[in-house]
């Protein structure tokens, strides 16, 4: 993290990891509420800005922010300006002009977020950006296991699919390492990048091998611009090797979860019959993902983390 | 008769060897003397003690951007940034807009070069029309109309069967036929390097493979038809081994290497700048290290800057869209200035690199400070450090990973045709 903006989770800390899974859970309170709102960032101005659709990301930011009593705006650029080519870092300074207490940017090319924390004084929080880095969504991805398994020092996580696209792969290898976990990855091989081992990793290619006792199982969405092209030969064959499903989750410790960012390819990544019944925990993880966001807004928004040292 | 006396330097002049502190006489355009305690009556003096006075440095390889982009660069600025740089002859690429695959085009960059421009310039016409890799350009009038090489640099020419022909008719014109390697397909939408860094990134890499590929097929072509190829900015280390093999096999291949990735790895792409952000990509620690022993070797003849200026608002968007490039002229001799400073190469052999083997490349005149010689030379401070400001420079654009680093190594001095066209301090003097 640098100064207050969140841009991923390679550069975190594990004191400042543990201290937002710490508010996050705090948070969580508020949610089992029967009015669901406190004050804390009233007054607060809090910008989602997407480049890329995604309505699940923008409405939990959307709802954490609501939830604080700050003030959500949404700023989505289909319907603005950058289809008048305006340059990307001149629409970031029209919007810092508007003085908001944090922007949270969704782009669909890596290091757009930290090239507009570059210019902006108000804090920026990565939403996802290309296949670098999504940090919130690693963060409640360790709050749910931390709370489903009372720990993340010692155990074993298998993240499943397309690890060369995919920033959550990224942004929670680092998370679950940082925090003393194993990482292993597993896909196809051209679905694992170049090197991927240096970011402290084991790579498979065979998913019986990569469960084989693990305590979490993440499999990753196949994203709809991939499923027609180049990387893997079809649905089907995916879906027969890398595909899981009660049998094949066997190989894993028998009390192991299963998470996915969602939405989920039913029947691709995860059987139907997997995606909605235990051990997968995937609406507990978009649960966590409203408290978790409550909780960075508070940090970030409310100025309250604790700054570096410089 | 005008007469300049650069007294007291130290004379490095690769095309004899010569490397001694010594004084140079210049009556008009031409180099008259070279000695030791030389005088002139109303000469004009520079001061020389403690720097080095080279023949003028020659890029082969450097974007202008006029006609059509008039925007990112002009021959006038870039003339003044090559001046400022201590290039006295610099050739330019053709993917300006129209492409110069017409003699017009041609003969327009010269007509406006000569009259805006205190360096020389050079312009090197497309090899094939609208760069398109399909149809080659009409070779013999653009030669005819002063083009000195053949490139459609920025794109390469995947069809093999294209190039064989390119390759074939360039013979008919005695010149070099330049490439810039990168399979397409293989690239794909890469952007850096691929490796470790475009793991870590989550950027699309570019793998060495796709310029190495390429190499060795063009090598196979000049195999098939004994034609001049020259290698344009070579970034990896597997394409300095086929570019060694080929030259050990007796064929026409020449090849250049830029101040960036002699100086530079796929590290810096870490903050997504898109400074950082050129064709072929920066490459590891490795093959830099493998790129600096070529050039000391020979193995790469030349340094060539690939200059390549782009507005800022054009670089100020998303790494992907981010046009490839960066500036180059005014900062090549401060870094590569590094490798006498580290001790890899010999003040004559730098210079030698800069100037005498690029020029016979395309057989430009330079590369000399002989009795006779034309009187294009650059007087270099190598121990003087500074901080480089592309704002303060004299390019239009400003996209260089350098901005606002030091660099130790500045030039003093440049004359063209025996007139002084640039002192540190005085700025660009004439036009």
């Amino acid at each position: 993290m640098i100064g207050q903006d969140l841009l991923g989770i390679e550069f975190l800390d594990r004191e400042k990891i543990e201290l937002i899974l710490d508010t996050a859970e705090k948070m969580q309170e508020i949610g089992t509420r029967d009015v669901k709102k406190v004050p804390t960032l009233r007054g607060r101005t809090v910008v989602n800005l997407f480049f890329e659709p995604s309505t699940r990301t923008q409405t939990s930011f959307e709802i954490a922010g609501k939830r604080l009593a700050a003030d959500v705006v949404n700023f989505s650029v289909s319907s603005s300006s950058l289809s008048k080519s305006e340059s990307l870092l001149d629409t970031a300074k029209t919007l810092d002009a508007m003085d908001p207490d944090a922007v949270i940017v969704r782009h669909k090319v890596a290091g757009v977020p930290q090239r507009i924390a570059d210019v902006l004084d108000a804090p920026v929080i990565n939403a996802g950006d290309g296949a670098h880095e999504h940090p919130t969504q690693a963060l409640l991805d360790m709050l749910t296991v931390y709370q489903e398994k009372g720990r993340i020092e010692g155990l074993t996580v298998a993240i499943i699919g397309d690890i060369a696209h995919s920033r959550v792969a990224r942004s929670n290898i680092y998370g679950f390492t940082r925090l003393g976990a194993e990482v292993r990855v597993a896909g196809p091989p051209t679905m694992l990048p170049p090197q991927v081992e240096a970011l402290g990793v084991k790579a498979y290619t065979s998913l019986r091998e990569a469960l084989d006792g693990v305590d979490v199982v993440m499999a990753l969405r196949i994203q709809n611009e991939r499923l027609g092209g180049g990387i893997f030969p079809s649905v089907r064959e995916y879906s027969a090797t890398f595909g899981l499903d009660r049998a094949k989750l066997r190989f894993a410790r028998p009390d192991a979860i299963v998470m996915h960012p969602g939405p989920v390819n039913r029947g691709v990544e995860l059987s139907h019959e997997l995606t909605d019944h235990r051990p997968s925990v995937i609406l507990d993880q978009v649960r966590n993902g409203v408290a978790l966001r409550m909780a960075l807004l508070y940090l970030i928004a409310g100025r309250n983390f604790p700054q570096d040292q410089e | 008769m005008s007469r300049v006396l650069i007294r007291g330097g130290r004379l490095l002049d690769p095309s004899v060897d010569y490397d001694a502190v010594a004084d140079l006489l210049i009556e008009d355009d031409r180099v008259v003397e070279v000695g030791i305690g030389l005088e002139a009556e109303n000469a004009e003096i520079i001061e020389a003690k403690g720097k080095w006075v080279a023949p003028g440095f020659v890029d082969l390889h450097v974007h202008l951007r006029e006609p059509g982009q008039e925007y990112k660069e002009d021959l006038a600025s870039g003339g003044r940034a090559a001046v400022a740089g201590g290039f006295t002859s610099v050739c330019c690429m053709a993917n300006t807009d129209p492409v110069n695959d017409d003699p017009a085009v041609t003969q327009y960059i010269l007509d406006r070069a000569a009259k805006d421009s205190p360096a020389r310039i050079f312009p090197i016409a497309a090899a094939t029309r609208r760069l398109a890799g399909e149809l080659m350009t009409e070779m013999a009038a653009l030669k005819e109309a002063g083009a000195v090489a053949f490139s459609d640099d920025g794109k390469t020419i995947m069809d093999a069967w294209v190039m064989r022909n390119v390759l074939e008719y360039s013979k008919l014109v005695d010149a070099a036929v330049v490439i810039h390697a990168e399979d397409c397909g293989l690239r794909a939408d890469g952007v850096v390097n691929e490796g470790r860094m475009s793991t870590r990134l989550g950027l699309p890499g570019n793998p060495v493979e796709a310029e190495e590929i390429h190499i060795a097929r063009d090598i196979r072509l000049v195999r098939l038809t004994g034609a001049r190829l020259h290698v344009a900015h070579v970034s990896s280390g597997g394409s300095v081994e086929l570019i060694r093999q080929a030259k050990e096999d007796g064929l026409s291949v020449t090849a250049e290497v830029t101040p960036h990735h002699l100086a530079l790895t796929d590290e810096i792409t870490e903050g997504f700048d898109t400074s950082t952000k050129m064709a072929p990509p920066l490459r590891t620690a490795r093959d830099v290290e493998q790129l600096r022993a070529a050039l000391v070797e020979g193995v790469i003849d030349c340094v060539a800057t690939d200059h390549a200026p782009h507005a800022v608002y054009e670089k100020d968007v998303e790494y992907t869209a981010a046009p490839c490039g960066v500036l180059g002229l005014e900062t090549a001799f401060g870094v590569v200035n590094d490798m006498v400073q580290q001790g890899e190469i010999a003040p004559l052999e730098l210079m030698r690199r800069m100037s005498t083997a690029p020029a016979q490349i395309f057989d430009l005149a330079g590369g000399s400070l002989q009795s006779g010689a034309v009187a294009d030379v650059v007087v270099l401070d190598p121990e003087k450090s500074w901080v480089y400001d592309p704002a303060e420079g004299f390019s239009k654009s400003r996209n260089s990973p350098w901005a606002g680093e030091e660099l130790k190594g500045q030039v003093s001095a440049t004359l063209v045709d025996g007139r002084i066209v640039y002192q540190a301090g005085r700025g660009v003097l004439a036009r």
